[in-house]
C-alpha cells in the first residue's frame, strides 16, 4: 500500500528533519504532528521505544528514529516534536527535530537507495527523492517498529 | 477473506451457530434416542441449511445435507432407530457441512472435498427400512387401484392419502414442509394408515380417518411449533450486534472511564458544589454504564463447554473407555475475549482427563468402580472470579510415577524429589517437557499439555490448581479474571514512576517503619529477606529491578507488597503505596511487547500513562521462579477443604486470646501503626490514618477479653465501608487462608457469627458491620452497609 504510493505518479509526503536529514513519509500514514509531549518511559525497552504517550485516550509509543539510523544523540533538553503515525494495528510516534511542509513529489523523481547504504539504515529507507536543494530520505514506517 | 454478500454472511453465522446446537443435540439424542421434539428440531435445522444453500447455488452443500435429511426423516418419523453408527455418519454430516462453509467464507465456494462416500454412507443407512417404505407405499397402490372404479370424491381421498404417504416416506417434498412441522403427528401417522391399508374393503371410510388424521397433523403441528416457538419469541427482542461494535463500544467506554476519573479531581481542587454534585453523577452513570457495555461483551461459559459434549464422546470411543460428562454452571458467565483464550486449554484438559484420568471399563470393574466414568466440569463465580472446576473419578495421579519421569528426565534432581511431598509431586505435571502417558497417542501426551494449560491461564490472568487422590480421580480448578478489559489494580510509585500492580496477584500489603524497616528486612548471603509470619519471603525491589537504582539500603520506611506468581508468594519493595484504582488496560505496540515484567498500560487520572506491571513476568525476571525448584506451600494455605461447604477466603488472627476469622472481603488493608500514634477524639480511640481519622476498635474488648496489646506496634486490620473506615485492632495476624467454613456453634456473642475448625484450632467467624455497630455507634450506617 504505502509503496504504491510512493511509486505513483503524484503523491504528497509529510517532511521533518532528523539529526540535519530529511526525510519523509507519506500523508496518508500521518494520523497528525503535535508539539511535544509529556511520556512514561519503558524500562527495560528496546532504546527505540522512549516512552508511552496518552493521545486523547489512546497510548502512543514513541519511537527514537536515532536509534535504528544510528544518528548522533540530540542536543540535551531538546524537546522533540511527534508525528503519530499508523502502522499495522498500533499507533506510533516518530521523535522528530523538526516538522517540514507537506510537499508534493512524482515518481520520476525517485530512486532507491544506493548499494553503499548498508546496515540497518538500509532496511528503514526505502529510497530518496531528488528534490532540488536536497534529497529526502523516505522511511518504510512498517519496518520502523520491527518484525 | 473475501467479500461476502451480506446474505451469505448472515447464513454462515447462524448456521455456524446451528452445528454448534446440533452436536448437542446429537449427543444427546443417543443417550435418548426417542427424543421426538429434539430430533425434530435437527431435522428443521438441516432443513434449513439445505433449503438456503439450494437458495446460494451451493448445490454439493445441497446434496450432502439432503441425504441427511432424508435419514432425519425416517428417525424422526420412527421408522429407523438412532444407532451409534448412524450417530457417527450424521455428526460426521455436521463436520463436513462446517468444513464447507468455512471454506465459503474464506473463499466464497464449496471447496473441492470429496464428500460422496459420506453421501454414500448415509443414503446406505436411510436404505436399512427402505423395504418397510416401500411396503407401505405398495399398499398405497393396491388401495388405490381398488379405488379407481368408485366415485370421484372417494378418488380425491384416495389422492390424499396417498400424498400423505409419500411424505411419510420422505420423498414428499412439495408438502415438505408440513410434514417439517408435524412432527409427532406424522410419526403417530403411519400407525393410522397401516391398518387403513391392510383392510382395502371399506374405501370411502377408510379415506376419511387418513384425512382427518392429516388436517389433525396440520393443527397440532401448528401447536407443537408453539413449543419451539418461543424461543424465536424470545428472539423478537435480541438484535444481532457485530463484536466489531461491541468492541469500539467497550473501547469508548474505557475512554470514558478515564475522563471520569480525570474530571473527579477537579471537584477537590474548585470546591465548587454544582460541579461536585455533577461529576457525581457522571461517576454513577459511567459506573453503570460500564458495566451494561461490559454485560454486552458477556458469554455464557456454554459457548465454550457445549463443544466439549462431542470432543467427549469422540475421545472415548476413540480411547475404548465409557466417559459421561456432566456439567453445572454452564450459564456463568464472562467476557468474550476470555470465553476464547480458555478453550484450547479446558480442550486440552478434558483430553487429558480422558486418555490420562479415567480408566478403561475393566480396570474400573476392577478397582470397583462402575464401567462408566464420570467427568464433571463444574462453572461458577467466587469473588469477582470465575471458577472452573473440571474433575474425574479416574485413576489419579500416581506422585511416584511422576517422580520417576520427573527424574529420568532430569526435570528435577533425586535430592530435590526426596524432599517433595506427594501434593508437590503432582505439580510437577506443570513442568515443561513433563509427559507420563506410556506411549504417546495423537490425543495428548506430547508433554506440552499441562505446561501450555498453565502458560496460556496465567496469560490471562489466571490460576491452576491441581489436586488428585490416587485411585479416586484427579480435580483441577482453573480461577480466570470476569474481564480483561478493565480491572482493579493497585498503584505504587518506585523511582518516582507509578506502577498499577493487577489487584488478582496482590496477597497484602506490609509496611515497616523507622526501626522495623533497617531490622526486619534481612538476606541470605546477598539475597533480601523478610519474615512474613514465620516464613521468609523474597524481595524484589521495583526500583532496582527497572531502574537500576542502588540496592535496598537502610531505610526508613519499607512497603512490601506480598504479591502471588505461580503460587508462590514473593515481596516487591515499592516506594510508596498510593490507591487502588479501576483502571483501563492498553495493550503495548510491538517494540515493548518483549519486555516481559509489562502487561500492558494505561491512562492515570491525571492524564499520565503508566504501565501494568506483568506480576508472573516480573517473577520470572527476578528468578523468583525458577523450574525446577519445589513449589512453595504457599502464603494462601489450603485448608481442609474437603468438607464440601463454600470456599472462602478468611483472614485468621488472634484477639483477645482467641483465634477469629475475618471474611477477606472485609479486610482493606492490613497495617502495623505505631502505638503512639493513638489519640482520642470524643472518647473514642482514633489513629490518623492516610490524611483521615479512622477510629479504633479493640478486638479483644469487644471479645470480652482484652489482652495486653504490643507496647510498640498495633497490629491493625482496616475495614472499610462505604468510604469510611475503621482499625480492628488484633494480637497477632496468623495467616490468609483458603477453606470451606461450617459454623459448628452459633454465636453466643453478638459480633460473632458462630464458630467452626479452621486448619485444626477452634476459630470464631466474626460479624464485622455487628462489632462496628457497637463500638462505633455513630457509625452505624457503615455497619448497615
Amino acid at each position: 500500500m504505502s509503496t504504491t504510493h510512493a511509486n505513483s505518479e503524484r503523491g504528497q509526503l509529510c517532511t521533518f528533519v532528523l539529526a540535519g536529514h530529511a526525510f519523509g513519509v507519506p500523508v496518508g500514514r500521518v494520523q497528525e504532528v503535535i508539539r511535544h509531549q509529556a511520556m512514561t518511559q519503558v524500562p527495560l525497552a528496546p532504546p527505540i521505544a522512549r516512552g508511552l504517550i496518552n493521545l486523547r485516550g489512546q497510548i502512543v509509543t514513541a519511537l527514537d528514529l536515532r536509534v535504528p539510523l544510528e544518528l548522533p544523540p540530540a542536543a540535551p533538553g531538546a524537546l522533540p516534536m511527534n508525528v503519530v503515525v499508523r502502522t499495522g494495528g498500533d499507533l506510533v510516534s516518530l521523535l522528530v527535530d523538526e516538522i517540514g511542509d507537506v510537499i508534493e513529489v512524482t515518481a520520476d523523481r525517485f530512486e532507491p537507495p544506493p548499494e553503499t547504504l548498508t546496515g540497518p539504515a538500509r532496511e528503514l529507507i526505502r529510497g530518496a527523492f531528488k528534490l532540488d536543494d536536497r534529497l529526502l530520505l523516505i522511511l518504510d514506517t512498517d519496518k520502523v517498529i520491527g518484525p | 477473506m473475501i467479500e461476502l454478500d451480506p446474505s451469505v454472511r448472515d447464513f454462515l453465522t447462524e448456521s455456524a451457530e446451528n452445528l454448534d446446537q446440533l452436536d448437542r443435540d446429537f449427543v444427546a439424542l443417543e443417550q435418548a434416542p426417542g427424543d421426538h421434539a429434539r430430533l425434530g428440531s435437527v431435522f428443521r435445522t438441516i432443513h434449513t441449511i439445505k433449503g438456503t444453500c439450494g437458495f446460494f447455488g451451493f448445490s454439493k452443500l445441497e446434496g450432502l445435507t439432503h441425504v441427511g435429511e432424508n435419514l432425519l426423516s425416517r428417525l424422526r418419523d420412527g421408522e429407523l432407530t438412532l444407532t451409534t453408527e448412524s450417530t457417527t455418519a450424521l455428526l460426521h454430516m455436521v463436520d463436513a457441512v462446517r468444513e464447507m462453509l468455512a471454506h465459503i467464507e474464506h473463499t466464497g465456494t464449496e471447496g473441492a472435498g470429496d464428500y460422496s462416500p459420506l453421501v454414500a454412507r448415509l443414503s446406505d443407512l436411510c436404505g436399512q427400512s427402505q423395504s418397510a417404505v416401500t411396503q407401505l407405499l405398495d399398499s398405497a397402490a393396491v388401495l388405490a387401484g381398488l379405488e379407481q372404479p368408485t366415485e370421484n370424491t372417494c378418488a380425491a381421498d384416495t389422492a390424499a392419502l396417498f400424498s400423505a404417504l409419500k411424505q411419510l416416506a420422505g420423498d414428499g417434498s412439495p408438502t415438505g414442509e408440513l410434514v417439517q412441522r408435524a412432527d409427532a403427528p406424522a410419526a403417530s401417522a403411519p400407525a393410522a394408515s397401516a391398518p387403513a391399508a391392510s383392510a382395502p374393503a371399506a374405501s370411502a371410510t377408510r379415506a376419511t380417518p387418513v384425512r382427518s388424521d392429516q388436517s389433525g397433523a396440520r393443527t397440532s403441528g401448528s401447536t407443537y411449533t408453539a413449543g419451539p416457538a418461543l424461543s424465536s419469541d424470545s428472539s423478537e427482542g435480541n438484535v444481532r450486534v457485530g463484536i466489531a461494535l461491541l468492541d469500539r463500544l467497550m473501547t469508548l467506554v474505557g475512554e470514558l472511564v478515564l475522563a471520569r476519573n480525570q474530571i473527579l479531581q477537579a471537584p477537590l481542587v474548585r470546591k465548587d458544589t454544582t460541579l461536585a454534585r455533577t461529576t457525581q453523577r457522571l461517576n454513577l452513570i459511567t459506573t453503570e454504564l460500564q458495566e451494561g457495555v461490559m454485560k454486552t461483551r458477556m458469554q455464557p461459559i456454554a459457548t465454550v463447554c457445549g463443544r466439549f459434549v462431542r470432543v467427549v464422546r469422540d475421545l472415548s470411543a476413540q480411547c475404548g473407555k465409557q466417559v459421561r460428562l456432566e456439567m453445572e454452571g454452564q450459564d456463568t458467565e464472562l467476557d468474550r475475549t476470555l470465553v476464547e483464550a480458555i478453550k484450547d486449554p479446558l480442550t486440552h484438559v478434558i483430553r487429558n482427563a480422558i486418555d490420562h484420568g479415567i480408566e478403561a471399563p475393566h480396570v474400573r470393574t476392577a478397582a470397583g468402580k462402575a464401567p462408566e466414568g464420570r467427568l464433571l466440569l463444574r462453572a461458577f463465580h467466587e469473588s469477582g472470579q470465575v471458577n472452573i472446576d473440571i474433575s474425574d473419578d479416574g485413576g489419579g495421579i500416581d506422585p511416584v510415577r511422576v517422580r520417576d519421569k520427573a527424574l529420568e528426565r532430569g526435570l528435577i534432581d533425586p535430592a530435590a524429589a526426596a524432599r517433595m511431598s506427594e501434593r508437590d509431586l503432582i505439580q510437577l505435571v506443570f513442568l515443561p517437557g513433563f509427559s507420563t502417558a506410556e506411549k504417546v497417542s495423537n490425543i495428548s501426551g506430547r508433554g506440552v499439555g499441562m505446561d501450555v494449560v498453565r502458560t496460556n491461564i496465567e496469560k490471562i490472568g489466571g490460576t491452576v490448581e491441581l489436586t488428585s487422590r490416587q485411585g479416586a480421580g484427579t480435580s483441577l480448578r482453573i480461577k480466570i479474571p470476569l474481564t480483561l478489559a478493565i480491572i482493579p489494580a493497585l498503584v505504587v510509585t518506585a523511582s518516582g514512576e507509578r506502577y498499577c500492580i493487577p489487584q488478582v496477584n496482590l496477597l497484602e500489603l506490609v509496611r515497616l517503619n523507622g526501626d522495623g524497616a533497617r531490622r526486619r528486612i534481612e538476606t541470605v548471603h546477598s539475597a533480601p529477606v523478610y519474615r512474613l509470619r514465620d516464613r521468609l519471603l523474597p524481595l524484589v525491589d521495583l526500583g532496582q529491578k527497572l531502574h537500576r537504582r542502588a540496592s535496598l539500603g537502610a531505610r526508613d520506611e519499607v512497603n512490601i507488597v506480598v504479591l502471588q506468581a505461580d503460587q508462590r508468594p514473593f515481596g516487591l519493595v515499592v516506594d510508596g503505596v498510593n490507591d487502588t484504582e479501576e483502571i483501563v488496560v492498553k495493550p503495548l505496540a510491538k517494540p515493548l511487547k518483549s519486555v516481559p515484567v509489562f502487561a500492558g498500560a494505561t491512562i492515570m487520572g491525571d492524564g499520565r500513562v503508566s504501565l501494568i506491571l506483568d506480576v508472573l513476568g516480573l517473577a520470572k525476571e527476578a528468578s523468583v521462579l525458577s523450574a525446577g525448584r519445589e513449589p512453595h506451600p504457599g502464603t494462601l494455605s489450603k485448608g481442609d477443604g474437603k468438607s464440601g461447604g463454600q470456599m472462602c477466603h478468611l483472614l485468621l488472627a488472634g484477639a483477645g486470646g482467641r483465634r477469629v476469622a475475618i471474611p477477606l472481603d472485609c479486610v482493606s488493608r492490613l497495617e502495623e501503626l505505631p502505638v503512639s500514634g493513638i489519640e482520642n477524639a470524643d472518647g473514642q480511640e482514633v489513629i490518623q490514618y492516610r490524611g483521615r481519622i479512622m477510629p479504633l476498635i479493640r478486638l479483644g474488648e469487644v471479645l470480652g477479653c482484652p489482652t495486653a496489646a504490643h507496647p510498640d506496634e498495633l497490629q491493625v486490620v482496616v475495614y472499610t465501608a462505604r468510604g469510611r473506615s475503621v482499625g480492628l485492632v488484633v494480637d497477632v495476624v496468623h495467616d490468609i487462608a483458603e477453606v470451606a467454613l461450617e459454623l459448628t456453634a452459633p454465636g453466643r456473642r453478638s459480633g460473632v457469627l458462630g464458630s467452626g475448625v479452621v486448619q485444626g484450632r477452634v476459630t470464631d467467624l466474626l460479624d464485622l458491620p455487628e462489632i462496628v455497630r457497637l463500638a462505633v455507634p455513630e457509625m452505624a450506617e457503615v455497619g448497615a452497609a
